[in-house]
């Protein structure tokens, strides 16, 4: 009895070889229980060595096997084979990124966005380790929970069409997390935050489009995030309009 | 890419297609929103020209209502109403997001906030039918 197959169309580029990315087919087992990654490693183990990827824990929490799977940014470790049965199945590299071999994509300008929003607790003043730990509440850690969860799969601006059409914005991800920790009740740094979100290619590049938080795999709902700060963001021009003598937080 | 930053060598920069928006549905119904605001300002302008029309007297506003009355004009705004009755949904829709409303220690959920916003809209409707139907 012959294994059922499925077909994978997987774009190859070669860098310094290839003037533009590729396509190419490949037969893989169809098994019920694979997921597009396990078909990827099928084929980098018994057909072509040479496929690259990345992909490390292949149970949807590391945010490293994002790719385009028919079009759609997915994390291949949770696209299953059967919800694309009978394919072909189209692989490509994660959209709006500049990509450097195959399935590959450079991560430099989304790491250099998640760094500028200072993702760590910022205080004004610290308090000496006698005085112990900083206490939350249970109600305290629900008001940004949602929006810790985030794993920089970068599906979320795969999925942005601003970004792709003006990549100097901060993107979702980064927006979410300056987000994340402006709710935090430990975290005193929402000013030292602000310039930096609600710059022109902040928080205002944003049209809500809201593809990020549709394909996010881990419902952080960045598109939430963006929309909130933009109106604390708001809130504050008009009051430093009408006050400007300061007195704010 | 905007920034002045080099291209580096060898890495593939792929270019987003003007028609990037047909790609998914989600991009559709985005672009229609959009476009819905430039049916609201259509439909703002005709308010404040006949606005205009009444200040130049009775004759002026009933030719203007007489034109108005064309099929022309009626398939616009069977076309615009639909339009703007879709910018009023996707509003609401998106204050379920945006406005996060409390009480006490407890959250709103978004559901209850979009419902909400169609309530108010009833009842500002039924207000106003009432003010111009039965007061008159």
């Amino acid at each position: 009895m012959t294994e059922e197959t499925i077909t994978l169309e997987v774009t190859r580029y070669r860098p310094g070889h290839d003037r533009e990315p590729r396509t190419e087919s490949f037969s893989v087992p169809y098994r019920k229980d694979w997921v597009v990654l396990d078909a990827l490693n099928h084929i980098k183990d018994r057909v072509d060595g040479s496929l690259t990827y990345r992909w490390s824990c292949r149970m949807g929490v590391c945010g490293s096997c994002g790719m385009m799977v028919n079009g759609v940014p997915k994390l291949t470790c949770s696209a299953f084979l059967r919800d694309y049965h009978p394919g072909p199945i189209r692989v490509e590299p994660l959209a709006n990124f500049p990509v450097i071999r195959d399935l590959v994509v450079a991560l430099d300008d989304f790491m250099e966005k998640l760094r500028r929003v200072k993702p760590w607790l910022i205080r004004e003043t610290e308090r000496p380790v006698s005085e112990g730990e900083y206490r939350q509440t249970p109600a305290q850690l629900d008001a940004y929970k949602q929006f810790s969860m985030c794993i920089n799969c970068m599906l979320c601006y795969a999925a942005c069409p601003v970004y792709g059409l003006e990549p100097a914005f901060l993107g979702p991800a980064a927006i979410a997390l300056a987000y994340r920790y402006n709710l935090d009740s430990r975290d005193e740094g929402y000013r030292v935050r602000e310039p930096i979100v609600s710059d022109s290619v902040g928080v205002w590049e944003c049209t809500f489009v809201g593809e990020c938080s549709v394909v996010c795999p881990k419902g952080v709902d960045p598109a939430a995030a963006i929309q909130r700060s933009k109106v604390a963001g708001a809130k504050d021009w008009a009051l430093s309009v009408l006050m400007p003598w300061g007195g704010r937080k | 890419m905007s920034e002045a930053r080099p291209a580096r060598p060898g890495l593939y920069y792929p270019k987003l297609p003007a028609t990037w928006w047909l790609r998914r549905p989600g991009y559709v119904r985005f672009m229609l929103r959009e476009v819905t605001s430039v049916f609201v300002a259509i439909f703002l302008v005709e308010l404040l020209v006949l606005v205009h029309k009444i200040g130049q007297g009775p004759q002026a506003y009933a030719d203007m209502v007489a034109k108005l009355q064309s099929p022309g004009w009626i398939a616009f705004h069977v076309v615009a109403l639909a339009f703007v009755l879709y910018h009023t949904i996707t509003w609401f829709q998106a204050t379920g997001v945006v406005q996060v409303v409390r009480v006490g220690d407890r959250q709103v959920p978004p559901p209850l906030v979009v419902a909400g916003n169609y309530v108010a809209w009833v009842v500002v409707s039924l207000f106003i039918l009432y003010w111009l139907l039965v007061r008159s």
